[in-house]
């Protein structure tokens, strides 16, 4: 029995034990759970996961204890993994927010939404923790198979089906890339702990080559498909276009970080020394992600879709700062991500809002005028859609500086310089929904009817946007305490 | 925790203001938005008494103390926190801003009743002031440029307040775009600051060491800032039209707080001016000579009451330019005190006279006011005697020192700063007896009437403040120069120039600048009161039409310029536009073609996936070293 420091794991505790807490009393029950009590319930589980990861945040930054691991080295504490549980659990957090309102609306289960929300979310504060490969594979699974259901979960449209299953298929095939990755990789070095691998390839490097080199071609494959890097993104507008929109806002925030927390925790610190070998094709594939991305989004004309290619835009960004290898880099990664998770979460709260009409409706037309009918919903919108181009001001301007400016201080210039031609492709098509917004006539009078969740949520997201961008200090503070690594 | 980290609180109290302001301005209504509005700038005011305490309770060279908020901008190296630095000078600063705000904040309850913006008016000036007083109190360029830019949008929002008026809305626009050449020189020299000093705080900055040249350019860049902000020849040309705005904005922003902000931007930077050629230092002077002589004929001819008045403004402020040019550091503050002292009170005057004459501004429509308006009158002609230097007044003490400074400096300076303050005299005396004195022109169907308490109240205290305030900085004994003592160590780094020759001399300068006050203001009274000479004589055509200063800049913006500026649009529609569009087109073009990707197939889909891991893994493995 291996000694287990309990107290490490507080949020997987209330975040999984919460979902399996939520499913047995929903279960036990004669009806359906009402609503507010599922989502009153959830928001409880994710804040105590907050406040659990608060509370590992102070002891790891304590410079008398540290970063430690637990679980025979499976499990490891650092500044990453706890703010990473973090933006995972502000994700489960403002998704459950986000339900109460919306998924009552379209006469859907909130419970089920609840159960698979908080289950998935344990997920990915696993894969954050992870130190170990097979760990980080539980971790993985865990949060896809429930993202997958979450996609299906409006049964009755045939497009959520659709999208539940596509994602399920392409994911599983993902995933076996993922495992033989593993695999090969364990052939290499001997072990599947992160701190061993990294340890045994700082001592002189694998005795087979084709192993090592085979295995992280693999394990990149099986990254790139979860944080949808091109070319392996095609699921993701079909997947989002599909899905109800509450489960995408939380796909987009908290099952990117999670990715992201596994392709940085294996590449950049277990495969730092490394890194000259996956280097070129992360720097590749950045570089095709963030202007393949934007440049599809151009010509979308429905929003979820274009919400969609705008994302694959942004995780190439992330990756910018994943291929500087620095931890600079890192610090820009982290940035981006916590700071991505609300300009997504308030942006597809948007699309729950303007979508939840009388026939659903997604497309960009429907955001006409819109500053006319519900200026407070423009005014925050069109912070959201201006921190995702990247204006000064809002935190997205400083994500962007950051991962540039650490691509620049690697000296991957040309990749920087790609990043912003990106940028300025993207820029665009924000603007052209602002535009929309306000300086067109709206097609109908009709008031956006704003459930006061939803009105919560976005009117969070956009503050915190709007702070931050003033005041990034603290923010950039904390991403830096971040890369505290386990012996890095 | 010392009294003199409050300083939080005196930008707190005008950001409260505002933000309550903004939410519920409206619902607050007449008057409680201005009562509002005045309440947090008086809190201001009396933050700012506290950390006066707190300063004036440490030794005088531990008088510098920084306070940092947070880390704001945390860019690589280039790190900015939203710091504030308390020193002698930042607390003269926001002590005169905020009494002097409060006031006029007072004022303008009475004097924008009725406003259908009434709220709005009063979110603005409370802005204005969170912004100056961040202007002087930041630690650092960037903080000070951010109140830089902040003073100057809420100038050209108050200028152009009553937008209706097309005039307004244009001479908004030509504040801000004058303005902005300065706001280039400010810019520039930031970027060279940091360059040279590789870091954006004061204390770095003033401390450190520069090569001549580096020091000489950011010092050039920084008066060309000045100069755009305080309204010096040639960039002086959008103060007269900002009296477009309201009253109480011209003796706020346009008077006594935000023109001074370039004086004190060069007084900040004083070591620089010995790290820097000479020959800046002279052209601050001569620049400053210029204004001051010029805007001083020009308002011999004015027959707009504000246009005359900000005219003088323009006069005065190169007064404290020639006193930044000698080095006379003190000098410039004092009479930058005692300036928003006196100037403030002409213009509320000027306010309650316009109030009283239903909007009349022309002054040959005024006359024999002084009936009908006691109060505005007497505080009037206090103000009038404080800014022709008349003994005790305030404006004596102040002018004296800067032309006693100037003696030692340059003779002929001395001499021409005189006439210039002789022609203060005249035509501050000409505009108290054409308005109050002789007999009524006014236009048919006005009554003058005094104005409320409300707007008396204020002119009762700065008339008092322009009396009195002389006792700042007496010239008698070093024990009496309370201001001097106590901006010393701000100075201490440019050792500040001592008067080159004995007492005898200077206090027959005083008497020579007492006898050409009462000149002025003789000549005046022979001309306008007693008409012994024809006022045409005076008011020449030249004076009246400014110089023709103001018509050539436009005929050369409307004429070569303007060719200039189509030839650049044309540039920018063919060119940049063009270059934009294609790319446009061009993304659009590709996205159409990729959009083909996507055919919805999950086996295309997987396909993809599995041709990137090919091509993954055929790259790993040309990495093998078999």
């Amino acid at each position: 029995m291996p000694q287990v420091d309990w107290a490490a794991l507080l949020p997987q505790y209330f975040l999984g034990g919460g979902g399996l807490v939520l499913l047995t009393i929903g279960s036990l029950l004669r009806r359906r759970l009402p609503s507010w009590f599922a989502t009153a319930f959830s928001a409880a589980a994710a804040l105590g996961a907050l406040g659990g990861v608060i509370w590992l945040w102070i002891r790891v930054q304590d410079p008398a204890r540290g970063a430690f691991t637990t679980i025979a080295g499976t499990i490891g504490i650092d500044g990453f993994s706890v703010f990473l549980s973090g933006v995972v659990a502000v994700s489960v957090l403002l998704a459950a927010v986000l339900a109460s309102g919306s998924l009552r609306r379209q006469g859907l289960p909130v419970d089920e939404f609840c159960v698979l929300l908080l289950l998935s979310g344990a997920g990915g504060v696993t894969m954050a923790s992870a130190n170990d490969l097979i760990v980080l594979f539980l971790g993985l699974e865990v949060l896809s198979i429930a993202a997958y259901v979450l996609a299906a979960l409006d049964l009755r449209r045939g497009a959520s089906q659709e999208a539940g299953l596509k994602y399920f298929v392409l994911g599983a095939f993902a995933s076996a890339f993922f495992l033989y990755g593993v695999a090969l990789l364990y052939g290499a070095t001997g072990s599947t702990k992160l701190g061993l691998v990294a340890e045994f390839l700082a001592g002189g490097g694998a005795e087979s080559n084709a192993l090592l080199l085979g295995g992280m071609a693999l394990l990149l494959v099986g990254l790139f498909f979860k944080v949808a890097a091109v070319p392996f993104h095609a699921w993701t507008p079909d997947v989002y276009e599909g899905s109800p929109p509450v489960a995408v806002a939380y796909m987009s925030a908290g099952v990117k970080a999670a990715g992201f927390a596994a392709l940085l925790r294996v590449f950049n610190a277990a495969l730092g020394a490394n890194a000259a070998d996956w280097q070129p094709i992360v720097y590749a594939i950045a570089a095709l992600t963030v202007l393949v991305g934007a440049t599809l989004a151009v010509v979308q004309s429905d929003v979820r879709r274009l919400l969609a290619y705008s994302s694959i835009s942004h995780a190439g960004f992330i990756l910018v700062g994943v291929e500087a290898a620095t931890d600079a880099g890192v610090a820009g990664s982290l940035f981006y991500l916590g700071v991505y998770a609300f300009l997504a979460l308030g942006s597809f709260a948007v699309v729950t809002i303007i979508g939840s009409g009388p026939e659903g409706r997604q497309s960009l037309d429907a955001y006409d005028g819109l500053a006319k009918r519900s200026p407070a919903l423009a005014a925050a919108f069109g912070v959201l859609l201006l921190a995702q181009a990247g204006v000064p001001f809002t935190t997205g301007f400083w994500a962007k500086l950051e991962v540039i400016g650490a691509s620049v201080e690697a000296r991957s210039y040309w990749l920087a310089a790609m990043a912003m031609l990106g940028a300025v492709v993207a820029a665009f098509l924000y603007l052209r929904i602002v535009v929309r917004m306000y300086l067109t006539a709206p097609s109908d009078g009709s008031r956006p009817a704003v459930s006061r969740s939803a009105g919560f949520v976005v009117a969070v997201c956009a503050a915190v946007t709007v702070v931050f961008g003033i005041v990034p200090g603290p923010l950039v503070e904390i991403t830096n305490d971040a890369t505290i690594w386990l012996g890095g | 925790m010392a009294l003199a980290e409050l300083v939080w609180l005196v930008l707190l109290a005008p950001l409260v203001g505002v933000v309550v302001l903004a939410a519920g301005g409206r619902r607050l209504g007449e008057p409680r938005a201005g009562w509002l509005g005045t309440a947090a700038v008086g809190a201001s005011f009396v933050a700012s008494l506290l950390v006066l305490a707190g300063l004036l309770s440490l030794d005088s060279h531990d008088r510098a103390v920084e306070v940092s908020l947070f880390s704001w901008v945390p860019a690589g190296n280039l790190a900015v926190d939203a710091a504030f630095l308390v020193d002698p000078l930042s607390v003269t600063m926001i002590l005169f801003v905020t009494g002097v705000s409060a006031l006029i904040h007072l004022y303008s309850i009475g004097y924008m009743h009725g406003d259908e913006n009434y709220s709005r008016f009063f979110l603005y000036l409370n802005l204005f002031v969170f912004s100056m007083l961040m202007l002087v109190l930041g630690n650092n360029m960037l903080v000070t440029f951010l109140g830089w830019e902040g003073v100057g949008a809420c100038s050209y929002l108050l200028i152009s307040f009553w937008f209706g008026d097309e005039a307004n809305a244009v001479a908004g626009k030509k504040a801000f775009i004058t303005n902005r050449v300065g706001d280039f020189g400010f810019l520039l020299a930031m970027f060279f600051a940091f360059g040279a000093y590789g870091t954006l705080d004061y204390a770095g900055i003033l401390s450190g060491h520069a090569a001549q040249s580096t020091a000489t350019a950011i010092l050039l860049c920084l008066m060309l800032g000045a100069a755009g902000k305080s309204a010096q020849f040639p960039l002086y040309v959008w103060l007269p039209d900002a009296m477009a705005g309201p009253t109480p904005v011209s003796a706020l922003i346009h008077a006594a707080t935000m023109v001074t902000s370039g004086v004190y931007l060069l007084v900040r930077f004083n070591p620089l001016f010995e790290q820097a050629s000479p020959w800046v230092a002279e052209i601050v002077v001569a620049v400053g000579l210029a204004t001051a002589a010029v805007a001083a004929t020009i308002a011999l001819a004015a027959k707009d009451i504000k246009k005359v008045l900000a005219y003088s403004t323009i006069s005065q402020l190169g007064f404290m330019f020639v006193a930044v040019g000698v080095g006379a550091w003190t000098a410039a503050i004092f009479h930058m005190v005692t300036h928003a002292f006196f100037k403030a009170l002409l213009f509320l005057g000027a306010g309650s006279v316009i109030h009283g004459m239903a909007g009349e501004q022309d002054i040959r429509r005024y006359g024999g006011l002084a009936r009908a308006m006691p109060y505005t009158t007497t505080t009037f002609a206090v103000g009038t005697f404080a800014i022709a230097g008349v003994p005790p007044l305030a404006g004596f003490w102040s002018k004296d020192e800067i032309l006693a400074h100037t003696w030692g400096a340059n003779k002929l300076l001395w001499a021409l700063l005189l006439l210039a303050a002789v022609l203060t005299a005249f035509y501050m005396t000409r505009l108290l007896i054409l308005t109050f004195g002789g007999s009524p022109r006014w236009p048919a169907g006005v009554t003058p009437h005094e104005s409320p308490l409300l707007m008396r109240l204020p002119l009762l205290a700065l008339a008092g403040l322009a009396a009195t305030a002389g006792v700042l900085n007496l010239p008698f004994t070093h024990d009496t120069e309370f201001l001097g003592q106590w901006l010393e160590p701000v100075f201490a780094g440019a050792h500040a120039k001592a008067l080159g020759y004995a007492g005898g001399t200077k206090w027959i300068l005083g008497g020579i600048a007492i006898v050409a006050a009462a000149g002025g203001i003789w000549a005046a009274v022979s001309v306008y009161a007693r008409r012994r000479v024809p006022a045409e004589k005076v008011e020449r055509q030249l004076f009246a039409e400014a110089w023709g200063f103001d018509e050539a800049l436009g005929d050369f913006v409307g004429g070569p310029g303007r060719r200039a500026f189509d030839a650049a649009a044309r540039f920018d529609a063919g060119v940049v536009d063009g270059a934009v569009n294609k790319v446009g087109t061009l993304v659009r073009r590709t996205g159409e073609r990729l959009r083909a990707t996507q055919s919805g197939f999950v086996r295309r889909y997987a396909l993809g996936v599995a041709a990137g891991a090919v091509v993954l893994l055929a790259y790993f493995m040309s990495r093998v070293g078999w």
